[in-house]
């Protein structure tokens, strides 16, 4: 079997010749099994987003490589990557069109999978919505011609999370996809991921800055800073790890990093 | 005309100036075929018009990322020349052709059109009254673009455009091509907009080339009138309603013209017409604040 996501030394730098320029990936390399449930960690500006973004292709990097599922893609237009790659953004708004009923909204994220038909919205594909709406348990169920722009936030970030994964994605990648939320529906919305996840078995890419979230879920932990993999843990030395020891651990690792590199720039 | 303007600003969401530009192509090439001696044929000439012109806005809008304002007005001031070189280096062109008779002088003979053969065939149904056959076969073709527009707006390309308008990254993260679907979009909304141009056209019995300055403020208004007065909850609303916006606009301007209103101020009214339309439910909303405030204030 392919390895469903590998990234090779892929290099990202912005505003290149100015003063502002920044290497948001510094030659960043990842290899992720099948089946892998990875969470990132890492502070603002460590380029996890833009790691997320050089995946959905929504630009081209410097160099390197991104191979999905052994395929070459580092040159693929956006959409054409998306028909394998579903992602959940922090803003509720992004993944869903606001004026469009959630049945429509189902069936266009469908589109990728479902059988040609004349219409977009049809009895059989609709009886499917309903049944995975209705798994949600939020009642959403009775509702698939209420406009998308009238459910709460919790609501739309999960049927967003329906429609990234309607289609039995390669790669599933969600971008601090309940940090818009309330606690309660945040807790809610990550319960419902983790059943999506494991029922596909989905290979998954969730960013979070919580360190406890970022421990329970999932099966390997990496943690990002100035656009390198600063850590990548999983099996018995995950398990064993906590939120403090993962502190010290991220800054003598930052320490001696960064002590390297003044060595080499001196 | 209505329907084009909706499929622009509703269903898009970006306004296209194209539009004052292609509804005159969409007339002058109506104009060149009709004198040709097929008028039925210059009809779906000139709707094809409007939809190339429209797959040039698109094209400048998606491929080229130039500004949608800015690639409607560029589209638009070039089809100007276009336009003049269509109807011959002139400013209007009449549906007649010259005939030469037997003194080998010219004759002018008007050229046949859709509405004066269909009012020749159901003359014995409808009488005699041109007026009343344009009336009935207006509304036919109407009826019949709207239904398909309806059906269409429900298929799977139909949903595209209609998402690619609501929100474009969503369109694109489901692995649809947001570009293909915008240039789709624009092209229906120009054909449309040319369509009527051409219907115009075969029913003043002339093209000409200032037929189609404000027209968008004109469509707009018939749009924007059919929101307020039906709503805008589903796209068949949406579509209905554009249509009986459009009607009712029209009926504004006949009381506008009844109560001696020059013909020249139509534009002007049109424009005053959008505005207040646009900003009706910020007026709302004022009032209701006055209102509050009142109310609280007596409550002290």
């Amino acid at each position: 079997m392919n390895t469903p996501l590998e990234i090779r030394h892929l290099v990202k730098k912005f505003e290149i010749g100015t003063p502002n320029e920044k290497v948001a990936l510094d030659d960043f390399s990842l290899k992720v099994e099948q089946g892998d449930f990875i969470t990132i960690l890492g502070s603002n500006g460590a380029g996890k987003s833009t790691l997320f973004n050089a995946i959905l292709g929504k630009f081209m990097p410097d160099s390197g490589q991104i191979f999905l599922d052994g395929e070459d893609i580092t040159y693929r237009k956006d959409y054409k990557r998306a028909l394998h790659i579903g992602c959940l953004y922090q803003n509720p708004l992004r993944g869903t069109a606001p004026n469009m009923t959630i049945e429509e909204n189902l069936a266009l994220a469908y589109t990728r999978k479902a059988s040609p038909s004349f219409f977009a919205v049809n009895k059989k594909d609709s009886a499917y919505f309903r049944e995975l709406l209705a798994r949600l348990e939020l009642g959403i169920e009775d509702r698939m011609k209420t406009q998308m722009g009238l459910l709460s936030g919790g609501q739309r970030q999960a049927v967003s999370l329906l429609m990234a994964t309607i289609a039995q994605p390669k790669l599933l990648l969600l971008d601090e996809h309940t940090a818009a939320l309330d606690p309660s529906t945040a807790e809610k919305v990550l319960q419902i991921t983790k059943e999506v996840v494991e029922e596909n078995q989905l290979t998954t890419l969730m960013i979070t800055h919580n360190m406890q979230q970022a421990l329970s879920f999932g099966n390997r932990t990496i943690m990002m800073d100035s656009g390198r993999l600063l850590l990548d843990i999983s099996g018995a030395e995950r398990a064993q790890m906590t939120p403090h020891k993962l502190i010290d651990l991220f800054s003598d690792t930052a320490k001696q990093m960064l002590s390297d590199r003044t060595l080499f720039s001196s | 005309m209505a329907l084009g303007v909706f499929i622009a600003f509703r269903i898009l969401n970006t306004p296209d100036l194209t539009i004052d530009g292609s509804l005159v192509f969409g007339m002058s090439v109506c104009a060149v075929v009709t004198i040709a001696g097929y008028p039925i044929l210059a009809l779906f000439a000139g709707t094809l018009a409007g939809a190339v012109a429209g797959l040039i806005t698109g094209l400048l809008q998606t491929k080229l990322k130039i500004n949608a304002i800015l690639s409607g007005i560029l589209t638009m001031t070039g089809l100007y020349t276009i336009n003049y070189m269509v109807l011959g280096g002139q400013s209007n062109l009449y549906l007649q052709s010259a005939v030469l008779n037997e003194n080998n002088s010219p004759v002018y003979v008007s050229s046949s059109t859709i509405y004066k053969t269909f009012s020749e065939r159901t003359a014995g149904l409808l009488g005699s009254d041109i007026n009343t056959s344009v009336l009935v076969l207006t509304t036919l073709i109407v009826a019949v673009v709207a239904t398909l527009l309806c059906v269409f707006f429900k298929t799977r390309p139909g949903m595209a455009i209609r998402a690619t308008g609501d929100n474009e990254e969503m369109v694109r993260s489901s692995s649809i091509n947001a570009d293909a679907s915008r240039i789709l979009g624009i092209m229906i909304s120009n054909a449309l907009v040319a369509l009527s141009g051409s219907l115009l056209c075969q029913q003043q019995r002339y093209a000409d080339l200032n037929n189609g300055s404000g027209m968008l403020v004109v469509g707009l208004a018939s749009v924007i009138i059919g929101q307020v007065l039906f709503g805008r909850r589903s796209v068949t609303l949406g579509v209905i309603s554009a249509i009986l916006g459009s009607m009712c606009y029209r009926i504004i301007l006949q009381i506008a013209y009844k109560i001696d209103m020059p013909s020249y101020a139509v534009k002007l009214l049109s424009a005053v017409i959008v505005i207040l339309a646009l900003t009706l439910p910020l007026i709302k909303d004022g009032f209701s604040l006055l209102r509050q405030r009142r109310v609280a204030r007596r409550g002290e």
